[in-house]
């Protein structure tokens, strides 16, 4: 390493741990940020640093906003008494941008896994069970991954809101929007024939 | 002609081959050259063609041609009930293998639904007097190529079971956590058992009118401490639930299919597998495969591709001629090895032959 470059080689190494990018992509983002510095890079780490100092969870359901309530938990028209459950933020990016969804939500933080340390405390599933009480809710809607961990636990938020008068479903399995049905799994066709609706 | 056929395989940096293109006909193959040429080599990968860690269960990463280490791809043209499709299998140096299916990806299991493989080596000659882990391999590997889907299951099993078994070692009590990974372990084990039965079922039924040279067997599905089979999920579930305590003095699941064992009885002689001499037992293995491929020719349509490895250990001429025979009547490809081309001399030209070099690239001569 030249100790000249000392600087720009951290910010590559920085850069090279995001997802997504490698040593070789962090290489070419980095060189691309310094050609353009006035109109990019500046700016970036003046983002960087007011979003460091403001990024926080949302003290109700998780998301990640620069208050501690986010925008959807604080707008009241989403109280409509249902709750999305998802695993990660990232989900409920994605749920956001379908902008189908008009309830709110609740972030996990992961799913149950013994195996890799992670219990229901570590989980937010407490607060959940808080919030069905606490916002009348009337459906919670379990939207995981179709992994093990994921399926594990929605049985086990399922068997916790049991007994509290709220609907609990999940959301829909079956082929994908421009899926081939000839490249699916028995497992997913078998659901998508179970989840068949009339047209 | 074989309904269900590798037409062309091509391997690339696999084990001791750096590159081979083997084209077929159709006919069976069989392989000979001197021990350590590669021959298991080519069986190995076209069992990589099928779910899971293929016929020597090795890593991965371990198929990779030393000293080059830079990853290794398995390509077939396989035709199957009149379809043909590009396979491909590869491995770049990290992450787990891919797979594509006509050129787009696909999960592994996927090439379990195109290419239904079963195979003997020389490991499972012992396979009746070993533990129980090998005889279940084989139960399932045989239960995948009549229903694909087994393979996943077992995948959900093994994954809730190791979530319980952490579970149970780490003392956790919560009853709502076991329920949860209970419901996932009892839903796919009971598809196991009910596979690993109706398995068992088309497979006794097909040597029952099967006129052959191979002995037949009486086989059964028991488990570790003789009690009957659970099949159904709620009667597993009940079963996790109420051995929770017992387990977590043991550390680990108790019961559950993973329990399960074969059991194969000499029919004609009305003696346990384990009990016969090798040659009978590598018999039963032979009777057991060739009854699967007599089932799945009925059910799919084509029998599977039959994978014998070193196939005339333990085998005496005569019942190497009937083996060849029946191969040949079910249409089923069978890529078999040896180490000399007399072991084959009674397939005369029914069969294609493939002389291995042995030499630092495996070299591979198709004999005329």
């Amino acid at each position: 390493m030249n100790s000249n470059n000392k600087d720009i080689d951290i910010l590559i190494q920085l850069m090279a741990k995001l997802p997504g990018l490698g040593p070789r992509s962090a290489r070419r983002a980095v060189l691309h940020l310094i050609k353009k510095r006035d109109i990019l890079l500046s700016p970036l780490a003046d983002s960087l640093f007011t979003v460091a100092q403001t990024a926080r969870e949302c003290v109700t359901c998780g998301n990640i906003g620069t208050m501690d309530q986010c925008d959807v938990c604080a707008d009241p028209r989403r109280a409509i008494g249902q709750i999305c459950v998802v695993e990660d933020v990232s989900d409920l990016w994605a749920m956001e941008r379908a902008a189908v969804f008009k309830g709110r939500y609740h972030v996990l933080g992961g799913v149950l896994s013994a195996l890799d340390g992670v219990g229901p405390e570590e989980l937010r599933i407490p607060n959940l069970v808080s919030r069905v009480g606490d916002e009348n809710i009337t459906e919670v809607i379990l939207a995981l991954n179709a992994t093990v961990d994921g399926q594990t636990t929605a049985h086990y938020i399922a068997d916790q809101l049991e007994d509290m008068g709220v609907s609990v479903t999940s959301l829909a399995q079956g082929v994908p929007i421009g899926g081939e049905l000839d490249y699916l799994d028995d497992g997913t066709i078998t659901a998508a024939l179970n989840a068949r609706k009339a047209v | 002609m074989a309904h269900l056929a590798v037409r062309q395989l091509t391997l690339s940096h696999f084990r001791s081959h750096k590159r081979a293109v083997i084209e077929t006909d159709g006919r069976p193959i069989a392989i000979y050259g001197p021990n350590g040429a590669g021959k298991t080599n080519i069986l190995e990968a076209i069992s990589m063609l099928s779910p899971g860690r293929g016929l020597r269960r090795a890593k991965t990463a371990e198929l990779a041609r030393v000293p080059e280490t830079v990853g290794w791809k398995v390509s077939a043209i396989l035709e199957s009930l009149g379809h043909t499709h590009e396979l491909e299998t590869s491995f770049t140096g990290d992450g787990s293998r891919t797979v594509l299916i006509d050129g787009k990806a696909a999960p592994q299991i996927a090439l379990g639904r195109l290419a239904r493989v079963v195979w003997l080596v020389p490991v499972m000659d012992r396979l009746w007097v070993e533990g129980a882990d090998g005889r279940r391999r084989f139960l399932d590997r045989l239960a995948m190529s009549f229903e694909p889907s087994h393979g996943e299951q077992t995948l959900v099993y093994e994954r809730s079971m190791r979530e319980r078994n952490r579970m149970l070692k780490d003392g956790i009590t919560d009853p709502s956590w076991y329920g949860a990974v209970e419901s996932q372990m009892a839903d796919a084990g009971a598809m196991i058992a009910q596979n690993r039965l109706q398995t068992i079922a088309r497979i006794s039924a097909a040597q029952a009118i099967a006129t052959t040279s191979f002995p037949a067997a009486s086989l059964t599905l028991v488990n570790a401490d003789n009690s009957e089979i659970i099949e159904t999920a709620d009667q597993l579930r009940d079963a996790f639930a109420d051995g929770r305590r017992r387990d977590m003095q043991a550390g680990r699941t108790l019961v559950g299919p993973h329990r399960d064992d074969l059991n194969a009885i000499y029919a004609t002689k009305d003696v346990p597998a384990a009990q016969c001499s090798t040659g009978e037992q590598k018999a039963l293995l032979v009777s057991l495969i060739l009854s699967n491929a007599r089932a799945l020719a009925q059910d799919f349509g084509a029998a599977p591709i039959i994978l014998l490895d070193e196939v005339g250990a333990h085998l005496d001429a005569d019942r190497r001629a009937a083996l060849y025979d029946e191969i040949c009547a079910l249409g089923a490809q069978a890529w078999m090895t040896g180490t000399g081309a007399e072991l084959f001399d009674s397939l005369g030209n029914r069969a294609k032959y493939l002389m291995v070099d042995d030499g630092a690239t495996s070299a591979i001569h198709p004999i005329p």
